[in-house]
């Protein structure tokens, strides 16, 4: 771990970092010091000119999104231990095949209850 | 040439404590718990870079591990959030008045 | 094959447990809501199966089985563990099914929930390798964040499972990270690795350091230690009765456990820094959890408040084995941790048994103004909460002055004789709380005014319940010597 010379390949990202940074820095900056300020109502609305605003845009989501979203979640993040397994399937055999049957069942008991127990009714 | 894993430790405590202090100030839950997984995901920047200095797997085993915790912890918050949400209609954590925080 | 099958085998008890919950969540849906009952006898078998396959091997308590290239390790200090685990899950169990139905709570899921939480304990026990460790202590934490909110048409319970979800996930984050800097610093995670590592690199590296902090604060979360108990209070009182005993009892218990093998087997060469570090944490607790347990008036903050100060007293013993290690001293420290918790899941499952059963008019009567005239109306009750009232102040002769003599006796062993003598002070401070409830039995009067009086509502699984615990603090407070016995045999080896 004492080994910390500097990655020069990498220095060139660095800098444009840095010239990005600077230069959106330099433009607000100039703008915001060069620029007359004379807000009024219609000027601050979102769309200057434009159609008028009937809403709010942070819109709520229905409760169910959420549900389904967190069925996704559980679901997708299992392929993280199907993929290793069936890139190495030859070589692990029926006993890995058994093994990913027994995951998978394991699986299967949750998505019954959550069946069962009506998470995956949309209405 | 490679990168040293020390950047990645600092990348990693840097990439820690902004879910730390997330937790520590934010006041949204599901923004605290946007900061969790940051946290948990620090952490498999230092699995992943010590698994590459050291060349052996269990670092990225442990990786795939922490990930599915990460996964199942996010479905049993968005599940206790939910049912909070039904009985309280807020999720902020200053509004829970019943017991001190 | 054949050493795989010997692997599985290993961990039979796990997989029937994990299997029993499996079995429940698929049956769950099935079963009418009147019959929700067969559930609980469901895994009340499992249970059973369990402790006469671990129990089976008590004849070689001592043998040292690990499987899947020492991922999982069964020793002495795994099986008693989890015999204790097996013990307090059934009693909760049972504990469970009249306080369920008397909150209208009869889900099969529960037990489900207490099944899984069990086998993330079993795994915590006999974790050799920081990745099962972690892996058992988050099905653990998992499950209890659901069972907490259990209740979820009370606000306050799905409040204390916010809580407890939200910081113990931030415990966990920090867990983890340690973990990752401690992978670092010894290329491996198994604890062998990191104690060879430890050996062989010195012990002033800064990630080590770090490492150390960050996994005692992690595992400080789970054990409800100073500074980490703020979540104690608001979960244990907002959490349904059953499942706040659960967590007092049997996640402290897999806590310790755990946090005892991961420091004593990895990172036991750092004994001299942590030690220190854990007498710091030791002194806060006592201080603070006996203190704040003064000015409680709902009995189930203050038993929380309690457990924190008995998370204090057992840490007395780990600071006398990390300060004795190497001598006689180290191992009659760990042997105090575990006896000391052992005992103290008699005496709190009890206390818990009883103030979920008591009632007032349907609602649970949980201020301690509740208890007032107990013992005219149930002589019976108010005498069982008498003995666990007095075993959890630590007096003679139950077994929290068994438990509280152990510690004692290690921490003047290893040279910490004013240590002991902080502790015993703040015993005695801890008797004024718990005889407060004592008094306001036996001698106030129930306020005519506050119209229904609470009672104890009996049933037979209850009474089970409290005979047991009151057997344990009793029996063990006269005869502790199997008990001494079993933990000194089947302590951590020590290097």
């Amino acid at each position: 771990m004492g080994n910390t010379e500097v990655p020069v390949n990498y220095l060139p990202i660095l800098l444009f970092i840095g010239i990005a940074i600077v230069f959106g820095a330099v433009s607000l900056l100039a703008g915001w010091l060069v620029r007359p300020s004379r807000p009024y109502r219609a000027k601050l609305n979102p769309y200057e000119s434009g159609s008028p605003l009937f809403s709010d845009a942070r819109v709520q989501f229905p409760m169910r999104y959420y549900i389904i979203a967190m069925l996704f979640v559980i679901f997708d993040i299992e392929v993280i231990f199907i993929i290793p397994w069936a890139v190495r399937f030859q070589s692990l055999g029926l006993l890995g095949l058994v093994e990913m049957l027994v995951f998978i069942a394991i699986l299967l008991v949750g998505l019954w209850y959550a069946w069962k127990k009506g998470a995956l009714e949309w209405d | 040439m490679t990168i040293p894993v020390f950047y990645y430790l600092i990348l990693s405590a840097v990439v820690f404590l902004t879910g730390l202090v997330g937790v520590l100030i934010r006041r949204n839950i599901i923004i605290i718990l946007l900061s969790v997984e940051l946290m948990l995901n620090a952490t498999n920047i230092n699995f992943v870079a010590f698994s590459q200095y050291f060349h052996n797997v269990a670092g990225q085993v442990f990786v795939f591990f922490a990930l599915t915790i990460a996964a199942a912890e996010v479905a049993v918050g968005l599940a206790i959030i939910i049912a909070l949400h039904r009985a309280k209609s807020s999720i902020n954590v200053d509004e829970f008045q019943l017991l001190k925080w | 094959m054949t050493s795989y099958g010997a692997d599985l085998l290993v961990i039979l008890p796990e997989l029937i447990v994990v299997g029993a919950a499996c079995l429940l969540l698929v049956l769950e849906p099935l079963t009418p809501p009147s019959r929700k009952e067969l559930l609980a006898w469901l895994s009340l078998g499992a249970l059973a199966l369990c402790i006469g396959l671990t129990g089976g091997q008590i004849s070689v308590l001592n043998l040292r089985v690990s499987a899947f290239s020492d991922l999982v390790v069964v020793d002495g200090y795994a099986r008693f563990w989890k015999l204790l685990l097996y013990g307090v899950t059934g009693l909760t169990i049972l504990m469970s099914l009249p306080y369920l139905k008397a909150e209208r709570l009869q889900l099969g899921e529960y037990y489900g929930f207490i099944l899984l939480a069990l086998s993330g304990m079993m795994v915590m026990v006999s974790g050799a390798d920081l990745l099962t460790i972690y892996l058992g202590t988050e099905l653990m934490s998992l499950s209890l964040y659901v069972m907490a909110g259990l209740k979820r048409s009370s606000p306050r319970s799905l409040e204390a499972s916010a809580k407890y979800f939200v910081l113990g996930a931030f415990s966990s984050g920090l867990l983890l990270y340690g973990i990752s800097l401690l992978y670092g610093v010894a290329g491996g995670t198994k604890l062998g690795a990191v104690a060879a590592a430890i050996g062989s690199r010195g012990f002033d590296d800064p990630l080590l350091l770090i490492a150390t902090i960050l996994l005692a604060a992690g595992f400080g979360f789970k054990l409800a230690v100073v500074p980490f108990h703020m979540w104690t209070p608001d979960v244990y009182q907002g959490a349904p009765t059953s499942v706040t005993a659960f967590m007092a009892v049997a996640s402290k218990a897999a806590s310790f456990a755990a946090f005892l093998r991961v420091f004593v087997e990895g990172l036991g060469g750092l004994k001299a820094d942590w030690s220190n570090l854990f007498l710091l944490l030791c002194l806060v607790t006592l201080i603070l959890g006996n203190l704040v347990a003064i000015v409680q008036t709902n009995i189930k903050r203050m038993l929380a408040y309690s457990s924190i100060a008995h998370a204090g007293y057992a840490l007395i013993g780990l600071v006398a084995a990390g300060r004795g290690m190497g001598e006689s001293g180290g191992a009659s420290g760990l042997a105090s941790v575990m006896l000391y918790l052992a005992l103290y899941a008699f005496m709190t499952l009890g206390a818990f048994a009883v103030i979920g059963m008591f009632r007032k008019g349907g609602l649970e009567g949980e201020d301690i103004e509740d208890f007032a005239g107990l013992a005219k109306r149930q002589p019976l009750a108010a005498f069982l909460m008498l003995v666990f009232m007095v075993s959890l102040a630590g007096i003679p002769p139950t077994a929290g002055f068994i438990g509280k003599f152990y510690v004692f006796m290690a921490a003047v062993e290893a040279g910490l004789a004013w240590l002991a003598v902080v502790a015993l002070i703040f015993a005695a401070i801890s008797a004024y709380y718990y005889m407060r409830v004592v008094m306001v039995m036996y001698m106030r009067e129930p306020d005519p005014s506050a119209g229904e009086v609470p009672q104890l509502v009996a049933s037979p699984a209850l009474t089970v319940v409290l005979a047991c615990a009151v057997a344990g603090v009793i029996l063990f407070g006269l005869f502790p010597n199997p008990l001494v016995s079993l933990a000194l045999q089947s302590v951590l080896p020590l290097k």
